[in-house]
């Protein structure tokens, strides 16, 4: 380690390290692509792509709400939109996107040049899109699965949904969790082996620990819908009988798995976004968030004991009342760690001067839309209230102040806060502005009414309804909010794509962070760090704002791809770690295991050639090289 | 108190009606015009309840809101004054105070009031979820996609009375309800009665209620149970006892032998275009895929209580099911014009 006034970022300089960590341009090379910055960047983007389409997808059911007994569409194709809805929200954006952030930035929110599985991340990527793509295919060709995101047994079943469209969702489901559970493996041995030097746990960056707590969560609660989605996928195909009451089978079984990864789900998706609230309000308050130690402990808390939520959905099933009331405690339990959260948080804000920038605009938003939504939801964790508003618009409503307070809120407050750093250049504020204005009113215009016609009796999942049920005039005024919402988050996509060319140059540290990311270049280097930073507070760039007293490690090659590898607890230096290169092998795998996962639904057979083709691609990616050479040699 | 704040609520909410359009005349794409089974009055409104679990349920819900909308005020208050505070000068909280502040509002507070509500509803819900009196009207509902049967047991449990789409109940009585399922998972749900509880194949579920004021209740599937599941619905009578028993030893009847000679041929014509799949309790008509038609001429609706019964609506859902509810099991029956004028005078028959 040295104190290094050397810190020399000329090009001459480090055009060799450049050249190591480049990916290699050209359209056939973009798949050969494997740099953590790429691959995060690109699941953000796809991501978005897929919000884009879910929404419209809502807006078309909107539009069939609009007027009792409307008939734009037929139920088959409503049923079709709403489960693609509710499966693309939940497993093509949400997760995919929080995922992505984290690819994105923990690399160099801990100070390192990429991720501990650089292919297999490339691998993920694949798997992802390939899932999505298939699934709006099926959409398009009006096979979709009409089923509900939530897919229960027997109605997802072969006896009553003979169609291929169940089949892909089963195939899917199964096949983009290999990505998420690829991404969670890459993301927990990258936080805890590759920090910065200095870096112990306890410096950690609070968004950072966030990710490393969804990503356990990953870990425990994808296996499940797996487990659960080729169970299913055998019942159709083989007539199984794991799920069918006349065989010997159990349709709740089904219900069980599904929730007990469903729950977490929903937190999986906000523990990110409540580590994107930490680090929004230290910047724009400049100053460290009140209680780190709370503020970790509450992120742990609440990945635990969202595990014991699941019976949450199944109030209604019948199942026994005293087995029941645990789940009464454990929903009341985990509005405990909320509560902290928010009141340091408060705590936080309280008497600075605050910059109401459009990412702090966003984190405000989250305090009023999430706190709504928490509400209702320590309400309907009331079994004798639940048993009256469940699959009602009630829930509709909860679900949506939950998710689009707990997670979109944050997640666009994220995307204007790191935007610069992913671009180099800043959004524009007046459209991120006008852009927060109209997500703000049109979240509470059309989800606040929704609570109303759940309490007037009005069931989830209805493509129509008659007349005389007296809901017809909230409905129209619910679409017409839906599209002022859509609005706004046009606006944003709208912005993101003008400020890509046209905005302001950000610099590096456009907003005066404290984290490490800003240390770097925006668009940071190939190589993230010249010299890789040693660290020694939590808050680097705020306590060694003069460059030239940071630390800096030396000694890593320039000529390949190396990483220091650290201790899990103290982030001693341990070892230095030799990465791989751009390869074609991840793609090359996601697309036979793909062809594996789509063929099964015409042909159980496929399944095994595409388990055999993939030990070639296995091969391939396994081939070995020699490491000791430098890039330029290979 | 909540009366009143109900009555405020939807004084709002009629006042927000009354500025908006017709959404259906702007639209203009009505299939159903008028006519409409939930014209006759028939709510499913949870504020509106008629039954002492349903009333239990609608004070627990509105303490519940009270306790929220002054947690959510107290919370937003804070909030704001955190970010007012420090608009001039700066005086961020100290060390200690940020600490007492955390532990007061964000654990010590919210756990008291969320011991006390998970005691309320933990109490609430052990005496809705208990065993129905002794003395309960039992009857058995079974799910179809996407219509109800109903069927009256006696003590010994055979079935007296058999019913679809349309449940009558003596008020100030408990009625105990066995729910099972035909084919996929439906949830049975009467608002203005009683939350819901699903209806799973291989499983025999349980509710009860006591109706406690005369009148006419909707109820809707309330689990997702496919194409249909929209228009699966029914109506739940509450009467006083003496009529309802009048209801149903009247049901447990078979039908009346027809009079007329229209009425006479019709019953022919059900016999061999109908009697597949629906039983006409006392005719060969013995099906049993679709519900018991025995005393259809008595229900107040048709097709789970999406059309109102007249003869106008029974001729069009049986000249063209798939119009009205696309998917269900009723194919169209192609019959003459005088076919179906006999078939009509003979459904007008089965009071």
């Amino acid at each position: 380690m040295h104190k290094s006034p050397t810190y020399d970022q000329t090009p001459e300089a480090t055009a060799p390290l450049s050249q190591t960590w480049q990916s290699p341009p050209g359209f056939v090379s973009w798949f050969t692509h494997v740099n953590q910055r790429q691959i995060g960047y690109r699941f953000v983007v796809t991501s978005l792509i897929f919000f884009a389409l879910a929404g419209v997808l809502a807006l078309i059911m909107r539009l069939q709400l609009i007027a009792p007994e409307n008939t734009l569409l037929g139920a088959d194709f409503y049923n079709q939109l709403f489960t693609m809805h509710g499966t693309t929200m939940m497993f093509f954006f949400a997760v995919p996107a929080m995922e992505g952030l984290g690819i994105y930035l923990v690399p160099l929110m801990i100070g390192t040049r990429d991720m501990s599985f650089p292919r297999l991340n490339a691998f993920g990527y694949y798997v992802y899109l390939i899932a999505g793509v298939s699934l709006f295919v099926a959409l398009f060709l009006g096979m979709a699965p009409a089923a509900g995101w939530f897919s229960y047994v027997p109605l997802a079943n072969i006896a009553f949904s003979p169609g291929k469209g169940m089949d892909f969702w089963t195939s899917m489901i199964t096949f983009i969790e290999i990505s998420a559970l690829a991404a969670a493996v890459e993301l927990i041995v990258t936080i805890l082996k590759q920090r910065a030097p200095g870096m112990t746990l306890n410096r950690m960056p609070l968004f950072v620990w966030s990710i490393l707590v969804m990503s356990f969560m990953i870990l425990f609660a994808m296996p499940t819908v797996m487990a659960g989605s080729v169970l299913l996928a055998l019942d159709r195909a083989f007539d199984m009988q794991f799920f069918v009451a006349s065989g010997g089978g159990d349709p709740l079984l089904w219900q069980h798995l599904f929730w007990f990864f469903g729950h977490p789900e929903v937190y999986i998706i906000m523990v990110p976004a409540l580590g994107i609230i930490s680090t929004v309000i230290a910047t724009f308050t400049r100053k460290p968030v009140f209680g780190y130690t709370a503020l970790v402990l509450a992120l742990v808390a609440t990945g635990f004991v969202s595990f014991g939520l699941w019976v949450h959905h199944m109030f209604t099933t019948g199942l026994p009342h005293l087995g029941l009331s645990f789940f009464t405690a454990a929903g009341a339990m985990i509005a405990i760690p909320s509560g902290v959260q928010v009141f340091c948080w408060i705590a936080s804000l309280w008497g600075t001067r605050i910059r109401f920038a459009t990412p702090m605009l966003f984190v405000l938003g989250f305090f009023a839309i999430f706190i709504i939504g928490g509400l209702t939801g320590v309400m309907v964790a009331s079994i004798p209230f639940d048993t009256q508003v469940h699959d009602s618009y009630f829930v509709v409503a909860h679900l949506h102040y939950v998710l689009i307070g707990g997670a979109v809120f944050p997640f666009f407050a994220g995307l204007y806060y790191w935007y610069p750093k992913m671009t180099g250049r800043l959004m524009s504020e007046r459209l991120g502005k006008w852009s927060f204005a109209l997500i703000f009113i049109g979240t509470n215009l059309t989800f606040f009414p929704m609570h109303q016609l759940g309490l007037e009796g009005m069931p989830r999942r209805i493509y129509t309804y008659l007349e005389g049920m007296g809901w017809g005039d909230l409905n129209f005024a619910i679409t017409l909010a839906a599209f002022v919402l859509a609005a706004g988050f046009l606006l944003t996509l709208i912005n993101a794509v003008i400020s890509r060319t046209r905005g302001a140059e950000a610099g590096d540290n456009p907003w005066q962070a404290d984290t490490l990311e800003w240390a770097a270049t925006s668009p940071p280097q190939n190589y993230n760090f010249r010299h890789l930073p040693v660290v020694n507070s939590r808050h680097p760039l705020w306590d060694e704002a003069d460059l030239t007293r940071r630390q800096y490690v030396k000694g890593l090659r320039a000529d390949r791809r190396e990483l220091l590898v650290t201790t899990l607890l103290e982030a001693q230096p341990q070892s230095v770690l030799i990465m791989p290169g751009p390869s074609i092998w991840p793609f090359l795998l996601a697309l036979v295991v793909g062809f594996g996962f789509l063929g099964f639904m015409f042909q159980p057979l496929l399944f095994v050639v595409g388990f055999a083709l993939s030990f070639f691609a296995i091969t391939g990616w396994l081939w070995p090289r020699k490491p000791w050479i430098s890039t330029k040699e290979n | 108190m909540k009366r009143q704040t109900s009555r405020i609520l939807s004084s709002l909410t009629s006042a927000a009606r009354q500025g908006l359009p017709d959404g259906c005349g702007l639209i203009g794409l009505c299939l159903l015009s008028g006519g409409t089974a939930a014209q006759q009055g028939a709510r499913q409104s949870t504020l509106q309840p008629a039954s002492t679990q349903a009333q239990s349920i609608e004070l627990l819900w509105w303490i519940m809101l009270w306790a929220g909308v002054a947690i959510f005020l107290a919370v937003m208050a804070l909030l704001a004054w955190a970010l007012w505070h420090g608009r001039h000068r700066e005086s961020p909280l100290g060390l200690t105070a940020s600490k007492n502040f955390v532990l007061l509002a964000g654990v010590a507070i919210p756990a008291l009031v969320l011991v006390i509500l998970v005691g309320g509803s933990l109490l609430l819900g052990r005496s809705i979820a208990s065993t129905p009196p002794p003395d309960a009207i039992q009857v058995r509902v079974t799910g179809w996609m996407w219509w109800w049967e109903i069927e009256y047991l006696d003590s010994a449990g055979n079935v007296t009375a058999t019913t679809a789409n349309e449940m009558h109940v003596p008020v100030d009585r408990p009625v105990a309800i066995e729910l099972v399922s035909g084919d996929v998972i439906h949830s049975f749900w009467v608002p203005q009665l009683q939350g819901k509880t699903d209806m799973v194949p291989g499983k025999v579920n349980s509710s009860w209620f006591v109706a406690t004021e005369a009148g006419q209740y909707r109820g809707q599937c309330a689990e997702f149970c496919g194409l249909q599941h929209a228009l699966m619905a029914f109506v739940v009578v509450a009467r006083p006892e003496a009529e309802f028993n009048a209801w149903l030893a009247h049901q447990a009847e078979p039908a009346p032998t027809p009079t007329t000679d229209a009425a006479q041929q019709g019953l022919e014509v059900f016999e061999q275009s109908c009697g597949q799949c629906h039983r006409v309790r006392g005719t060969r008509a013995v099906g049993v895929i679709g519900p018991d038609l025995t005393h259809l001429a008595s229900r107040r609706t048709l097709a789970a209580a999406t059309l109102t019964n007249n003869q106008g609506h029974l001729a069009g859902w049986i000249g063209d099911p798939q119009r009205v509810k696309p998917g269900n099991k009723m194919p169209r029956t192609l019959l003459s014009p005088q076919d179906m004028n006999n078939l009509l005078a003979y459904l007008g028959t089965l009071e």
